[in-house]
Formats: structure tokens, C-alpha cells, sequence
């Protein structure tokens, strides 16, 4: 199947259209009913919990956050394609993707709270933490997936970038890598139009970025990434190409950032209406509603009580987040080394015996 | 017991470590089927396979990336960045990811990497040759930096440094690589990390110097020797953590220091031990600590190093005047 689209002739992979109808039914995921509207709740908690999540930076209780909403796809398509032993590598706009591998809302919040605490995501398994420099996390795949076929393990490592992460010499330099190792890596580029506020033809001149592939001897597509069907079977498609020993495939999932790039972005300074109403067309929930609707899988009528339900258990979250113990002076200490040197220990000492000083004179 | 160079003493701690654990995997340029555009790495693939010891595609910021994807994954890399010049491509790695994976995930990801670089001057070489970066690297939180200067010191603190669950730069004085014979055993031995070594006791003056610069310093006390003047000589051996008990302990008999470094003054390796003189032997001191340190200029090429380089006669001739202050 990886043949059959050509990311240089800009074919792009699509499975339904803007109305939930099937349009390439040769393509249709192997997917079960209730795979799949289990599929749209998990996409819908996180939309729920991403519009909660801006609204409580606006209240100032957290000091940034990443909003996700509009790419709920790609996050749930890698979801519904690794096996638990799997290797996420996430840059920092995987909501979907970091909750699907185990981690919580709790953590999420305590990460953009300020606790380094909500980015080790401790239950779930073989991720890696939020990737804040762009473009660098691809190379962390890269070695993991040789660390893979080293010890011949048979997992597949999904590593996401954005599109302005595709200018970064990490990325030309992690798919060389992965590909000259044939290491089992999956990289998805979720094409979301924007690096903050710059555009992506102001990114390359390349058709797309998918087409980027053909420079490393590796196959590479080109997907609708709001059309959670499409993505799902590129995914599958791709982790059985690396899971069976062939090397990286890079998927382009094209959709859109519906939110700011950070709570303390301003999208109107760049975006138009125009550009904002057409996206919305394309969006994945509406798309896999009607899909939903029209094959009779559910009428989701349950969904305002839903929603309610999502509410109360993310605020529940959120609470637990807030009054999470304040920060001790060593836990900004003790994890700089296995091996703390003597020296590190002493400025430690050195500033507690200020604190008590200080705690003395009020 | 058998003599080796400070190339071969490295190596037969890379072999000694490569046997003992297979998850030590060894990467970089040219050093596998070369073994290393210093020999350091020879033999090492023909003896554990292409898998363990491995030419690596030419870009040092994915040297560095991918051996921190490799510690995740439960291996324990030992790369080679080329020369200290090269560095440079592999400084967002190095700062924004294998400093921090540990911290950042709270202790879940350990980084147990080695990073090989040879560093230092005086080899007539091009551009990007001949750096001694060791103090910006003593100042990145999250790292440990390692200089041998002599062959038996090579080989203790690599196989500790491999051993060790922390991240360790270890800068290797390409300079003295075969300069220096010395007798080493072939068994396993390992030197703790972050330790000091006096290499000369004495009372008039204290010298702290590390690795290519220890052999300079030795010339100059033979000059000091015969001026009258009586050295206690530092070796460092970790830039990061440095053991200031020993140089404060040595400054207190002695009452004045120089330091020796091959890197530009400001900043440097000097600076830092003389706030530590300062903070912790200040009234010992009976004479303002001074630091014999390269310029504050890029190292020129071979025609004009020798400007740069410094001698055992500029050396001994800070060392005189401190003493007379």
C-alpha cells in the first residue's frame, strides 16, 4: 500500500470524506465497532480535556499549555495501532497519544503546572518525556530503534514532529540514521500547518513533506490526518513494515492546529477566517461522528451526559493536580546524577541552612 | 607487566568493558573498521562485531542524539566525537537531552554514556583541531568531565567512567596519546571519578594542571629545582567535580598557587581555582593565585600555535615570580 500513493506526485491517502462517507473502502482499517466509538470517545475526553485545559491557563492556574484540539487523529491512529511494548517518542502536542500509552490528565496538568513529576508519565510503558527543543526527540528514536534491533525485540518506535521540526537538521539527520540502521521507527510529521505563526510554504519548498522520504531510501506517505480511518490504516500498514525487520517509514499527517500554539499565542495575527472555516470541514470528530452515525454503530445520543461525565473526572484531575505537594528544594537536587557529587550536596546544605536563617528572622 | 602508550591503555579498558557487558556499544566516526583516526578503537570490531563497534553516518549531533535513544533503551553507549572541535554540532544534544534525560524523567532514564574526545593542541593540525573546551563543559549542570594525563590514569578512570551510571565527558590529551609509556596492568583496575592526585609534594608552591599540561609542568620543575623552589604538582583528572579538598589542603602548606591550562584564560579552569583558593585558603595565601592559561584567542594554525602553546619556560617563569611576590 505504501506504493500505491506517491508523495511526489502529492497523492494524499484518504479513507472517508468531510461527511463520515467510506471512500477508498479498499483501504478501510480492520477495525471493530466498538473499536471504533470507543475510539471517538477517547478522541472527544481529549478535546474536553484540551478546552479545559486552555480555560484553566486562562484562570492563571497553569503557567503555558499546548492545545491540541483539531489534531485528535493522528495521537488516536498511533493509539489504535501499538502494542503496549511499543516505544513512544512524543514532541509536545500528543494529548491523545500520552493518555492512550497510560499517562494521566493529572500529569499533563502538573507538567504545564511546572513539576518535572508530569513528564515522566511513570505507568505508562517505554515513552519518553515531552521533547521541548524542537526536532531533537526524532534522533532519541533513531537510537532507540537501533537499541531494538540490538537486542531484537520486535518493537516499533512512534516518534512525532511538527512541521516546522521537518527544517531542523535533527530531522534530516534521525531519518538517515534510522534508515542507514534500518531501525524499526515510524516518524509522523503532524503537518499542522503552522510552526507558531509561520507558515509551512515559508518551511520548505518541497510538494510536502512526505515526499522528503525518497531522500533517505525509505517509503513515505502522504495522509489526511484528520480522517482517523486513513491514519489508522497507514499506521498499521507502516508498523508492519517496521516491525518486520524493513525500516523507518515517515507518515505526513496533514492537518490543524484549531487552537494557538501556546496559551500565549495570538492565531488571528497569521490566520484567517477563511483558512479557519475550511479546516473546520475537515475536522476528525465530526468526520468520525457522522461515520458513526451513518453505519448505525452508535446515535451518540449519550453524548451531552458524556461530555458532563469527562468534565467532572478532569476537574477531578485538575484538583488533584493543584494541590499536589509544593516543590522541594531537593528534588531540584537529586536527580542531577546517579551519583551526586559532594559539591552539589554542599550548595544544597549550603541553601537549606540560608532557608532556616531566614525562616529564624521572621 | 606489560608498557603502554595512553592509546593503547584506553583501548584495553574499551576491551576489558566491551567483554565484561554487552550492552557497551561503541560508536562514531571511523571507528570501526579503522579503529579510530587515532587507533584507539583498533581491533575492537573484528574482536565483538559490527554491531558493537560501528562506523556511524558523519553528523556528531546524531551521535549524540541517538546514544541517548540508546541509553532509554538500555544500552551503554561509548561514542567518539572525533576531535573537541566537533563538537560543536553535538552541543544542543548534549545540553538540551543527555544533561537532562535523567533529571527531566525524575531518575526513570539513567544516561549511562561515555563521550570520547580527544581535545588539546601542539599536533600541527587544520582548523577545529585543537580545542581545550574543558571548562564550558565543567559548566553545563548534569555532567561529569574526565582528563587523564598519563596512560595507568587512562585506563582506571575509563573503566569507572564506564561504569559509572552518570554521564561522563571524557577528554582525552591527543597530544601525549603515544608520548607517554608507562608500565599497566593488563587485569581490570579502576581510579574513582572526581579524585584528585598529587603527583609531587612540596612546600614553596602549589601547581594544579591536568592532562597534556602535567608533562609541561613537569619540565618546568626541573627549571624551579634548580632555581631552589620546592612544587607540589595537582593533577586534576576531573574538571567536574573538582576536588577542592586536595588543592585547598596543598594551598594551606604552601601558601600560593599557578594553574596551569592549555584553554583561554578568561573563565577557565584558573578562575574557578582561584575562587576556591579564595574560599577556602585565603589566609594561607601569600601571594595572589595566577593562572598560566592559553589567550583569549581562537588556537592559530600550525605557523602561529607555538605563539599559543604553552612552554615549560613560561610556566616556570609565572612559577619564579609568584614564589618571589
Amino acid at each position: 500500500m505504501l506504493k500505491d500513493f506517491n508523495p511526489a506526485k502529492n497523492q494524499i491517502f484518504r479513507v472517508i470524506d468531510n461527511f463520515g462517507e467510506v471512500i477508498n473502502k479498499n483501504y478501510f482499517p480492520d477495525l471493530n465497532p466498538d473499536t471504533i466509538l470507543k475510539a471517538y470517545k477517547d478522541m472527544l475526553f481529549a478535546r474536553i480535556a484540551d478546552f479545559m485545559a486552555v480555560s484553566f491557563q486562562r484562570q492563571g492556574r497553569m503557567f503555558t499549555f499546548p492545545p491540541n484540539y483539531g489534531q485528535e487523529a493522528v495521537s488516536q491512529s498511533m493509539a489504535l495501532t501499538w502494542n503496549e511494548d511499543d516505544w513512544f517518542v512524543p514532541a509536545f502536542r500528543e494529548l491523545g497519544a500520552w493518555l492512550a500509552k497510560g499517562a494521566s490528565m493529572k500529569e499533563v496538568f502538573l507538567y504545564f503546572m511546572g513539576y518535572e513529576d508530569g513528564t515522566v508519565f511513570k505507568n505508562a510503558k517505554n515513552i519518553m518525556p515531552i521533547s521541548v527543543p524542537i526536532g531533537s526527540q526524532l534522533l532519541h528514536a533513531a537510537g532507540i530503534g537501533y537499541g531494538i534491533n540490538y537486542n531484537k525485540t520486535k518493537q516499533v518506535v512512534y516518534a512525532v514532529v511538527g512541521d516546522g521540526g521537518t527544517s531542523t537538521g535533527d530531522f534530516h539527520e534521525a531519518l538517515n540514521f534510522a534508515a542507514v540502521w534500518n531501525a524499526p521507527v515510524i516518524f509522523v510529521i503532524q503537518n499542522n500547518q503552522f510552526a507558531i505563526s509561520v507558515p509551512l510554504k515559508k518551511q520548505t519548498k518541497s510538494v510536502n513533506l512526505a515526499v522528503k522520504s525518497m531522500a533517505y531510501g525509505i517509503p513515505g506517505i502522504l495522509v489526511d490526518g484528520n480522517d482517523i480511518f486513513a491514519m489508522t490504516k497507514a499506521m498499521t500498514v507502516a508498523t508492519d513494515h517496521a516491525r518486520n525487520g524493513k525500516g523507518p517509514v515517515l507518515i505526513e499527517a496533514l492537518t490543524y492546529r484549531k487552537g494557538a500554539h501556546t496559551t500565549s499565542d495570538d492565531p488571528t495575527k497569521y490566520r484567517t477566517k477563511e483558512e479557519e472555516d475550511y479546516w473546520d470541514q475537515t475536522d476528525p470528530l465530526k468526520r468520525l461522528k457522522l461515520y458513526i452515525q451513518k453505519n448505525n454503530i452508535s446515535d451518540l445520543s449519550d453524548e451531552v451526559q458524556l461530555i458532563e461525565e469527562y468534565k467532572k473526572e478532569i476537574d477531578r484531575q485538575f484538583t488533584e493536580a493543584e494541590n499536589y505537594p509544593s516543590y522541594p528544594l531537593e528534588d531540584a537536587f537529586k536527580y542531577m546524577y546517579v551519583d551526586m557529587p559532594d559539591d552539589l550536596k554542599q550548595q544544597m546544605n549550603e541553601h537549606e541552612k540560608f532557608l532556616s536563617w531566614r525562616e529564624a528572622r521572621k | 607487566m606489560k608498557v603502554m602508550n595512553m592509546v593503547q591503555a584506553i583501548n584495553n579498558a574499551l576491551d576489558i568493558k566491551m567483554a565484561e557487558d554487552r550492552n557497551i556499544v561503541i560508536y562514531g566516526e571511523d571507528v570501526g573498521v579503522e579503529g579510530g583516526v587515532f587507533r584507539v578503537t583498533e581491533n575492537l570490531q573484528q574482536k565483538y562485531g559490527a554491531e558493537r563497534c560501528f562506523d556511524s553516518p558523519l553528523a556528531e549531533s546524531a551521535i549524540m542524539g541517538t546514544a541517548v535513544g540508546m541509553c532509554a533503551a538500555g544500552l551503554r553507549p561509548v561514542i567518539e566525537i572525533q576531535f573537541c572541535g566537533f563538537m560543536y554540532p553535538a552541543m544542543n544534544q548534549l545540553i538540551t537531552h543527555a544533561t537532562r534525560l535523567h533529571n527531566r524523567t525524575r531518575g526513570r532514564y539513567k544516561v549511562p554514556m561515555v563521550i570520547r574526545l580527544p581535545y588539546g593542541g601542539g599536533i600541527n593540525a587544520l582548523e577545529l583541531h585543537s580545542e581545550s573546551m574543558e571548562a564550558f563543559y565543567g559548566h553545563i549542570p548534569g555532567l561529569k568531565v574526565v582528563i587523564p594525563s598519563t596512560p595507568y590514569d587512562a585506563k582506571g578512570l575509563l573503566v569507572s567512567a564506564i561504569e559509572s551510571d552518570d554521564l561522563i565527558l571524557f577528554m582525552e590529551p591527543k597530544r601525549i596519546y603515544r608520548a607517554i609509556k608507562q608500565e599497566v596492568p593488563e587485569e581490570k583496575y579502576s581510579i574513582p571519578l572526581g579524585k584528585a592526585k598529587v603527583l609531587n609534594e612540596g612546600t614553596d608552591i602549589t601547581v594544579v594542571a591536568f592532562g597534556t599540561m602535567i608533562r609541561e609542568v613537569q619540565k618546568a620543575m626541573v627549571m624551579a629545582k634548580q632555581a631552589g623552589i620546592s612544587v607540589e604538582l595537582i593533577d586534576l583528572r576531573s574538571i567536574y567535580p573538582i576536588d577542592k579538598d586536595t588543592i585547598t589542603k596543598s594551598v594551606k602548606k604552601t601558601g600560593r598557587i599557578v594553574t596551569v591550562a592549555e584553554a583561554p584564560t578568561s573563565y577557565g579552569i584558573g578562575a574557578e581555582i582561584a575562587a576556591i583558593v579564595n574560599e577556602n585558603a585565603f589566609l594561607s595565601l601569600e601571594a595572589p593565585p595566577k593562572r598560566v592559561q592559553g589567550f583569549d584567542t581562537i588556537v592559530p594554525l600550525p605557523k602561529g600555535e607555538h605563539h599559543y602553546m604553552i612552554s615549560p619556560e613560561k610556566i616556570f617563569y609565572e612559577l619564579e615570580r609568584t614564589v618571589k611576590y
